[in-house]
């Protein structure tokens, strides 16, 4: 690209390279968007490389087995493929876990937004945040070697390996993801609707429970499917604590396996590429994967569809 | 407070005074029980935090020293240690870094500074906040296939490799969306000043944009490592030893990183194997403070300049 | 250079402000201040920005408890009975003076909800059915709604809304209601609307408006307060009352300069 504009005295003093220094923008630009669009590869890059194996999977197991047997042996010599058997562990440990966050994540978010003074909320605050950052496998190790024992006092019968600590130790574990997503969900409630509450004679009291969290609830509920997501995909915790027993029911007392769970299970033995049991953990996978990604767009509908709208 | 007469403002309609049971006392006790719940609720989570710390520097700091720090992992308790893991660690974090950092602050600047809004960009952003959210044992189902066994003649199969581009995937979002949020901080009216000099994009990018954005960049870049240094499912799916006694010799060899040995050691039903765990946790979290501190200094150090 | 040697001549008073000054941390945002409002009269609170009317508004019914760092000093009588005596609760005193805001704030309920919320909490004996449509005939907007009681009370518009903030303040029967700027977000038929609603509610209730719009106070009110506001050395605006008589007096024949000045238009 040449200059048009009339040259002027000193002209010869002023020789930008435009076209260089074009030349390298583009550059830039494209690797820079090519760096960007890696995220997009990973996506499909797990988005194929589950179907593939799932598929092959499926080849030699009827998706009827999948949905229908009791058992789940995929190792055994009679092998039965019951997912059903391994996502009613994830469930009863999700559930647990989400029954632990919801009071303690929500009750703290507002303790958070509505009660502590600002300085009080900026010492607990960052001491919540310290609960997310600990590593799942130190929660494992918790839940295992003290959740554990510790509630056999309490509980006859809780076996070593059980989904009620396991879980517990789970809802600790994402209920500071509860607490921030639903503070910034209360947060963001208007101060005019709180004052339209208290110019009628409420109690703080009488205007969160009955105007803010209304107000919030969109955010509440989908900060709560969140997290329900997140201790569905959680590993290392369920696999220490809740065992690798497979077994089929609601029963949190004994060892069952969650999904996760069986995918450590296997990728911890020697597992040759090809072998059914490798195709087995990309079915599983396929399964937890569906699960969360539909809990996760389900939670950004979700908010976006009942959000109100304030100006 | 309390009103000792409740009818300081008695009403000038009588046959309205009735239609009101106000019953202040009732519901300010309420108010003070659902106070008390939401403290509590903080309280039990901070008390587990407590709780799990003191039970691990208790059940670990007598295992911890130079010789833990020091030993291969062995049989025999008392024997065994982290050299190897803490090795694997710092290798395979090396490599997470090396690759994540560049691809996701280029990423960052491409979407943030280059792409504009439009479709391409909207996808790559939506398509970004549900990787956040997948589970990081899938990521690791990804790493077994593509770099374990697709590109097993570059990466040398369950190697540091392989573990290495697996968690750089996982925190790729993180760094992106870090690096977006510390761009959008720089004061427009720079960029604006910079292409009045006649400068173009990049230019501006790179001399004025950037150097502002780097401290938030960093801060975000480390607390994207201290997560992937913690999390062990995806590597333990692309098959990352839990029992290795020699020290990695090149990008290409096995490896165990700190928390898959204490994953091993937690899954022993030896006591002084949990006390091993619990030494090895310390020194995990050590680590992770050391990073989040950093962490938070930079971001102080950033803000005070900033103001 | 306080002027309130003009005291309207008044039957009953239903408030009263004897020498308040309004505190933000250790900002005084307005000082001394005496005013009588007489019973089921319309009350309209004028001034430029930042001369403490919406301040002297919020004294009435406490909500400037609600705000960190806000002190009143001085004697704020409702029916003869301090304000803010040791012991009186300012929940308490909310129930009987009810307030409307800038903007329409209904809460995010169904419209029924909406009226029923302040008579539920404070323990309404009666039918709620009737107290609800009573509230709604009341704010003039039953005809519009009465179908609709189940939907949302923000998909009606500003106007409408407004109207329903007005109806939920009247179903906890207070005494008092005070407006702070009701129109100032609405268009000018809404605005008409609420103008003459104004004038029913003065059979009932006592109503302290606050308002930018000149006009709107000389249509509406019976009594004008006129505020204004000095700056101090450190760039502080300190508001007090300049003058309050009858609107009549305020706006033909009013006693001090700045008021002349400030109804006239010269400023504010």
């Amino acid at each position: 690209m040449t200059t048009e504009f009339p040259s002027t005295p000193t002209s010869d003093l002023w020789k930008p390279n435009r076209q260089r220094s074009q030349r390298v923008e583009l550059i830039v630009k494209l690797i820079f968007g090519a760096f960007a669009f890696v995220s997009i590869v990973t996506t499909l890059g797990i988005i194929e490389t589950l179907i593939f194996e799932t598929f092959k999977f499926f080849q030699e197991v009827s998706l009827w087995q999948f949905l229908t047997d009791d058992k789940w042996t995929p190792l055994f010599k009679s092998a039965k493929f019951g997912i059903f058997v391994l996502i009613s562990a994830t469930v009863m440990t999700s559930t647990i876990a989400i029954l632990v966050a919801l009071p303690l994540g929500l009750l703290s978010a507002i303790c958070l937004s509505e009660y502590a003074t600002p300085k009080v909320r900026g010492i607990l605050k960052p001491a919540l945040e310290i609960l997310a950052g600990v590593p799942t496998v130190v929660y494992g190790y918790f839940a295992l070697l003290f959740v554990t024992p510790l509630l056999q006092k309490f509980v006859p019968g809780l076996q070593g390996f059980n989904a009620l600590s396991a879980g517990m130790v789970l809802g600790i574990m994402i209920t500071p993801l509860v607490a921030s997503l639903s503070e910034d969900a209360i947060y963001s409630v208007p101060r005019s609707l709180r004052d339209g509450a208290y110019a009628l004679g409420a109690t703080k009291r009488e205007t969160i429970t009955s105007v803010v969290l209304p107000a919030a609830l969109s955010g509440i509920v989908s900060s709560l499917i969140l997290a329900i997501s997140r201790a569905i995909g959680e590993t290392m915790i369920v696999t220490l604590a809740a065992g690798q027993n497979p077994r089929l029911g609601l029963n949190p007392l004994v060892p069952v396996m969650t999904m996760t769970a069986f995918i450590v299970q296997v990728s911890l033995g020697d597992t040759p590429a090809g072998s059914l049991a490798y195709k087995t953990i990309y079915a599983v996978g396929m399964t937890l994967f569906t699960i969360t990604l539909a809990l996760n767009v389900f939670s950004f509908w979700f908010v976006r569809r009942f959000r109100e709208k304030y100006e | 407070m309390t009103i000792d007469n409740p009818q300081n403002f008695g009403s000038d309609r009588p046959s309205e005074a009735s239609n009101f049971n106000i019953n202040l006392a009732g519901r300010y006790k309420l108010d003070r029980i659902f106070e008390s719940l939401t403290w509590i609720a903080v309280a039990i989570a901070l008390l587990v935090l407590a709780t799990l710390i003191i039970d691990v520097l208790a059940d670990g700091l007598p295992r911890l020293s130079w010789d833990f720090l020091n030993n291969f992992p062995s049989r025999k308790p008392e024997q065994a240690g982290l050299k190897s893991a803490l090795f694997g660690t710092i290798w395979v974090m090396s490599v997470v870094a090396a690759v994540s950092f560049p691809l996701g602050v280029g990423a960052g600047i491409f979407l943030e500074e280059f792409a504009g809004d439009n479709w391409l960009t909207r996808i790559i952003e939506i398509n970004i906040n549900n990787l956040a959210g997948v589970p990081s044992i899938i990521y690791g189902l990804l790493g077994l296939q593509v770099f374990v066994r697709y590109m097993e003649p570059l990466t040398g199969g369950r190697s540091i490799l392989s573990g290495g581009f697996t968690l750089a995937l996982l925190i790729l979002p993180i760094i992106i969306v870090s690096t977006r949020e510390a761009l959008r901080a720089v004061p427009d009216s720079l960029r604006l000043a910079g292409f009045a000099l006649g400068a173009n994009r990049w230019q501006v990018v790179r001399e004025h944009v950037f150097p502002l954005a780097i401290p938030g960049i960093l801060t975000g870049t480390i607390l994207a490592l201290s997560r992937a240094i913690g999390d062990t499912a995806p590597l333990i799916t692309i098959g990352a030893l839990t029992f290795i006694s020699f020290l990695p010799e090149g990008l290409q060899s096995p490896f165990t990183v700190l928390p898959i040995q204490v994953f091993n050691w937690v899954s022993r039903p030896q006591r002084e194997f949990h006390d091993n765990a619990a030494a090895g946790i310390i020194v995990l979290m050590v680590v992770l403070l050391l990073m989040n501190a950093t962490a938070v200094f930079l971001r102080n150090r950033f803000q005070k300049k900033a103001s | 250079m306080i002027s309130n040697s003009s005291h309207p001549v008044t039957t009953q008073a239903a408030l009263t402000a004897e020498d308040v000054n309004v505190y933000y941390g250790s900002n005084l945002a307005v000082r001394n201040v005496f005013l009588e409002i007489p019973k089921n009269r319309v009350v309209a609170f004028i001034g430029p920005s930042g001369c403490g009317k919406s301040t002297i508004l919020r004294c009435f019914n406490r909500m400037n408890d609600l705000i960190p760092g806000a002190r009143v000093e001085g004697k704020i009588t409702f029916k003869g009975q301090n304000l803010y005596a040791k012991g009186i609760d300012p929940v308490e005193t909310r129930r009987y003076i009810g307030m409307v805001f800038q903007k329409p704030n209904p809460f995010p309920k169904t419209i029924y909800e909406n009226i029923a919320f302040g008579a539920r909490i404070n323990g309404y004996q009666g039918n709620m059915d009737e107290l609800v449509e009573r509230s709604l005939r009341g704010a003039a907007l039953w005809d519009e709604v009465k179908d609709k009681l189940k939907g949302s009370g923000l998909a009606l518009s500003g106007g409408q809304q407004q109207r329903l903030c007005i109806a939920r303040a009247i179903a906890v029967e207070p005494e008092v209601i005070l407006m702070d700027e009701p129109c100032s977000a609405l268009d000018p038929i809404s605005t008409l609307r609420v103008e003459e609603l104004i004038h029913e509610l003065k059979q009932q209730y006592t109503i302290v408006i606050v308002t930018h719009n000149m006009q709107q106070a000389s249509r509406v009110s019976d009594l004008t307060a006129f505020y204004n506001a000095e700056a101090t050395e450190t760039g502080n605006k300190i508001g007090y009352l300049v003058e309050y008589d009858q609107t009549q007096t305020i706006f033909h024949n009013p006693t001090e300069k700045a008021t002349q000045e400030y109804v006239s238009g010269r400023f504010g």
